[in-house]
């Protein structure tokens, strides 16, 4: 019936914290064309497109008009997906579906952000309830940081482990080329950062960017004849759980936990840390690298710390998790999502440079929203049955 | 010298023309809080969860709920952080006055958290299960702001 369908191609710009030389339709094209290259196929090839942002940040509503120039979207089918900071994540499960349902061979997902252009956190606020959540909101950080002090009360972890993540992100992102931030810090330096919202410190957390990604799926009918060793899809879930931000269990991450166990499910995966080989996990700040791992079934409740102490998580550990630096290093928002996916795929497909880790069979990403919606995809080499 | 490469756009003295709704289970609730300083909570027939804010449905069971309990106004502090950087309030167009202290309080008989603030004199007492109560305006309208605080109690 559904079509298999696999990730051909990947594109994404130089991710910077501000981009003045191009306006939001360059940007895009940007990331496009790395994508056609990539993939080695014309505009002509793109059946449809699904494209998303973070729509506040821009303050452009009609973000799929506004982009054909750089998307190519000129007289295509082309749908704008936004789901906050899911949206990366988002775009390329609705292309994933658009290519599965047969009714499009070959689909061009794109998700972009130019967080330049605005007030961030003042952005973020705008999405949440104006009556009940509002009044006390700062952005997406405090209510990272209320998970973070729920996390330590809960478990006894401390500052230094949150700490830990991060260090190991910053020195990942020494590797890649496209990263905004490529500065290796120490833990001291982390913990002795400006307090922004306890527990987080100023290098607990991403820094805001301009940044566009590209992504360029086909269906199992021609995959392989477009790139022979295609990045296969061989599951997705999606948990948007909030209605309102008091609503979550602070500390634990339903929306992953939930997510995953459908994942793992959907792609007959038994052990997670032992049949994943990389994570690109949309991790804003260090103290989600231990608690959604934990979500994740990686390790039990309470176990992330010392897993990651023992470097498990670093390149060449057992089970490396974001080799680019991941969102610590680099958040176009509205692309941050997608880069994830397409930095998977290139890890999948053998294509990730000084960042890869050696034999790759499956790989995860994953997309994450401040009100604690979690989207995810199983990347794997072999074609799924 | 760096704005002047920017296109800013200004609405002057124009208000934000919003005009929200909170329905009738919003409006219960800002009516007792204003009138009685009662808190308003919503439990589920089915799961028996106790919602604050209340609302009409229960998204999980999906089934209408008119249960009407009072819960706190004594409560503790389910999960909190104090906010150390300054921005700007997107509300108001003033900058927030940190630090201050950021309260997900769990009233006594709800089970989900409301979301306000907490006073940061004494940091140290400022801990998840802390005692709290609110302090209420002395002059109610109706609104989220009919509780000014809420300070820790032991």
């Amino acid at each position: 019936m559904a079509k298999r369908v696999a990730i051909v191609g990947t594109g994404q710009t130089f991710h910077k914290s501000h981009r003045p030389d191009v306006n939001g339709q360059e940007l895009i094209n940007e990331a496009v064309v790395k994508a056609l290259a990539d993939a080695n196929l014309k505009m002509k090839d793109i059946d449809a497109i699904v494209i998303g942002n973070m729509d506040h940040f821009e303050g452009i509503n009609y973000v799929d008009c506004w982009s054909v120039d750089g998307s190519g979207g000129t007289m295509k089918p082309i749908i704008k997906l936004t789901t906050g900071g899911t949206t990366g994540c988002t775009v390329a499960i609705g292309g994933y579906h658009l290519v599965g349902s047969g009714m499009f061979d070959k689909v061009l997902v794109i998700g972009w952000e130019k967080n330049s252009e605005s007030d961030t956190t003042g952005a973020i606020t705008t999405a949440f309830d104006p009556v009940w959540d509002r009044q006390v909101f700062a952005g997406a950080i405090s209510g990272l940081a209320a998970e973070a002090q729920a996390y330590i009360a809960r478990y006894g972890a401390t500052d230094r482990d949150g700490a830990r993540v991060s260090v190991r992100d910053r020195k990942h992102a020494m590797n890649n080329p496209y990263a905004q931030l490529r500065k290796e810090v120490t833990l001291e330096e982390v913990l002795a950062s400006p307090m922004l919202a306890d527990p987080i410190h100023l290098l607990d957390v991403c820094p805001r960017s301009d940044g566009a990604c590209a992504v360029i799926m086909a269906s199992e009918d021609t995959a392989e004849k477009i790139c022979p060793k295609p990045d296969w899809i061989w599951a997705t879930a999606a948990r948007h759980t909030y209605s309102y931000l008091g609503d979550a269990d602070f500390g634990r991450l339903t929306s992953m936990k939930e997510g995953s166990q459908e994942l793992w499910k959907k792609a007959g995966i038994k052990e997670p840390r032992k049949e994943v080989d990389v994570i690109e996990l949309y991790q804003p700040y260090s103290f989600g690298g231990l608690i959604w791992i934990e979500d994740m079934g990686i390790v039990g409740p309470g176990e992330a710390p010392r897993y990651i102490w023992d470097g498990n998580t670093d390149m060449g550990g057992e089970l490396p998790i974001n080799p680019s630096g991941g969102v610590i290093a680099t958040n176009p928002i509205g692309a941050t999502g997608l880069i994830r996916c397409a930095e998977a795929a290139m890890q999948v497909m053998g294509k990730a440079e000084g960042r890869q880790v050696p034999d790759v069979n499956f790989a995860f990403s994953s997309g994450f929203g401040g009100c604690f919606w979690t989207d995810m995809i199983l990347h794997g080499k072999k074609k799924p049955k | 010298m760096a704005e002047k490469e920017h296109i800013i756009i200004e609405s002057g003295d124009a208000i934000q023309p919003f005009a929200y709704t909170v329905g009738m289970y919003g409006s219960k609730f800002f009516a007792e809080l204003r009138d009685n300083g009662r808190i308003m909570a919503v439990r589920c027939p089915k799961c028996k969860k106790v919602y604050i804010p209340p609302r009409k449905v229960c998204g999980e069971c999906f089934v209408e709920m008119n249960d009407w309990v009072e819960v706190g106004p004594k409560g503790v502090i389910g999960t909190f952080t104090i906010l150390r950087f300054a921005f700007i309030d997107p509300e108001t167009g003033a900058q927030k006055p940190v630090p201050y202290g950021y309260g997900f309080i769990k009233f006594d008989g709800a089970d989900t958290l409301f979301q306000h603030y907490i006073s940061v004199e004494d940091e140290k007492k400022i801990k998840i299960g802390a005692r709290v109560e609110p302090v209420f305006s002395k002059n109610p309208t109706g609104s989220m702001r009919d509780i000014e605080y809420f300070k820790v109690i032991d």
